[in-house]
């Protein structure tokens, strides 16, 4: 008994301690009040009524919601075939290496990736020297919501290649032997036989990328210029020039319940009713 | 009609796009940092050392790096004993609430680092941890520990069960089992999860940004150079970041790697 807890205990206390009371105290913090420019212990319900009454967060949060959507719709259909050829169109050794190589980049300074972009696409970067070479141009691609969803492409391109390569392989070999076998083409055995058998892991995949690009905070800054600001840009502010802690509060708060949601409706299309109807 | 050689070649230059994609940002960072130009564009200005030279003479960035180190050598040493505790519990027990204890250890990847990070500064703000390289690297467990987890648990899935058994049967302990066993079994995942979660922590800008305060850890001095004018000396600090991540994460996989070769050529025997 001794033994179990001297080793269940210490990760679960750390959690408890770093994790879970930051953030029971987040939710506290959204019913303060500041005073004299100090956070007060209080029991107020203006910072909700300012932050959800507040045309600037409505419209930051439909943006927010819009761009993370997008780009998880985006990053699941250019990863797709990809990840097809990495999962049954190349040898295992290449496999394995396309899979190390996508592992390294997630671990790898995002925000100087993101900075590598802006300077790569600046009015007299390396797109627009080339273009003029062409004489076409200049084109002006920074702070447009598309090069803040090309920044969270960056982001999750690998992850959702590496998810969904690991979700088509483990389909059953035999299922799409077998629909061959009974003459259906190529295209045809993706989509009626891979996609439904990957279901999980490509939806997780989509999940994940939504997950990451609503709550990413360097490509809308860097690339995207906080015009329009998203949440985590408007959640930043409040904290470091606007200084008020429980509004930031808030809008956190209101971006995990809007993820929480989120994850439970994926997690649903995978698990859900499509699943036993089919089984 | 399309041949399948055809499709198969169309599909893997497609790969070899998205790639270039993926790696685009990195190589380009890494080519300018030797441009003798101020602008990092084309033409090509000529091969220089000058961006480095100017990094090293710069103290606030050596003394980031200090910090950054500092932090993820301690994010490193907590998060992978944390992990190794909770795969460990994960492996050998089961109990009420199991799935419970396993979903607050793992969660934190999941919630953006922005409010992860807000979160600690309004809670360690109150307890006197903000400001202080203690108080990052407190948060960077948080977040890393799930990763060390993955790692040691994945290395136990394939410990026989029995292996421990038998060592309490021989009279060892449940501490001399975990000293002499388990441990030296989970030794490749251990040091593996020591250097990805080294990486994680010396990459993270977030919570290091609410939380630093003036102690600026590495990213949260580049982060402030981003946000300024366009300098060429981040070229040089960023390919000085990849190759330190980049180090980590490659080690962390080499060993991984490894083990599973070992494992197959186990099995085909």
């Amino acid at each position: 008994m001794l033994f179990y807890l001297a080793w269940g205990a210490p990760p679960l206390l750390w959690q408890l301690l770093f994790f879970v009371v930051p953030f029971g105290f987040l939710v506290a913090v959204t019913f303060w009040s500041v005073r004299n420019f100090r956070l007060t212990p209080d029991f107020i319900v203006a910072n909700w009524q300012h932050i959800l009454g507040a045309g600037f967060f409505r419209s930051a949060y439909a943006y927010t919601f819009a761009l993370a959507a997008l780009t998880a719709l985006l990053a699941s259909l250019i990863a797709f075939p990809a990840a097809y050829t990495l999962a049954f169109k190349v040898s295992p050794s290449v496999r394995r290496i396309s899979i190390f190589l996508l592992v390294v980049p997630f671990f790898t300074s995002y925000p100087v990736r993101i900075y590598s972009w802006q300077i790569i696409f600046s009015p007299f970067g390396v797109i627009n020297k080339l273009l003029g070479q062409i004489s076409v141009g200049p084109i002006n691609l920074l702070n447009t919501p598309w090069i803040t969803i090309l920044g969270y492409l960056t982001l999750t391109l690998p992850l959702v290649i590496l998810l969904q390569t690991f979700a088509l392989g483990n389909v059953d070999r035999t299922l799409i032997e077998a629909a061959k076998n009974l003459g259906c083409g190529p295209a045809r055995a993706v989509i009626t036989i891979l996609i439904p058998a990957a279901r999980v892991g490509l939806i997780l995949a989509a999940a994940f990328t939504f997950v990451l690009a609503f709550g990413d905070y360097i490509s809308p800054l860097l690339l995207g210029g906080s015009k329009p600001p998203t949440l985590s840009v408007l959640l930043a502010d409040q904290v470091k020039s606007g200084n008020h802690w429980p509004r930031a509060a808030v809008i956190a708060v209101v971006m995990v319940v809007t993820l929480m949601a989120a994850l439970v409706v994926m997690l649903g299309l995978a698990y859900g009713q499509l699943g036993r109807r089919r089984a | 009609m399309k041949t399948a050689a055809g499709r198969r070649l169309l599909l893997q230059v497609y790969t070899a796009a998205v790639f270039a994609f993926v790696f685009a940002p990195i190589v380009t960072i890494a080519v300018f940092s030797f441009n003798a130009d101020r602008f990092p564009s084309l033409p090509w200005a000529g091969f220089s050392l000058i961006w480095y030279e100017a990094v090293f003479a710069d103290a606030t960035i050596a003394r980031g790096l200090v910090n950054s180190l500092i932090v993820a050598a301690a994010t490193a040493v907590i998060s992978t004993f944390l992990g190794l505790c909770a795969a460990y519990v994960d492996y050998r027990y089961r109990f009420v609430g199991k799935t419970i204890y396993t979903a607050l250890i793992t969660l934190p990847p999941t919630i953006p680092v922005v409010i992860l990070g807000l979160a600690m500064l309004t809670f360690e703000g109150r307890i006197g941890l903000t400001g202080t390289l203690s108080g990052v690297a407190a948060g960077h467990v948080v977040l890393c520990t799930p990763f060390a987890l993955a790692l040691v648990r994945l290395r136990l899935a394939d410990l026989d069960p029995n292996l421990e058994a038998a060592s309490w049967n021989l009279g060892a302990s449940r501490w001399t089992t975990m000293r002499d066993v388990i441990v030296p079994f989970c030794f490749p995942a251990i040091t593996a999860a020591l250097f990805l979660t080294a990486a994680i922590s010396f990459d993270e800008y977030m919570i290091a940004w609410f939380v630093s305060g003036l102690n600026e850890t590495l990213p949260v001095r580049l982060l402030a150079m981003l946000q300024g004018q366009v300098s060429p000396r981040i070229n040089a600090v960023g390919t000085m970041v990849f190759s330190v991540s980049i180090v980590l994460v490659v080690l962390a996989q080499l060993i991984i790697g490894r083990r599973l070769r070992v494992r197959a050529s186990g099995t085909e025997r």
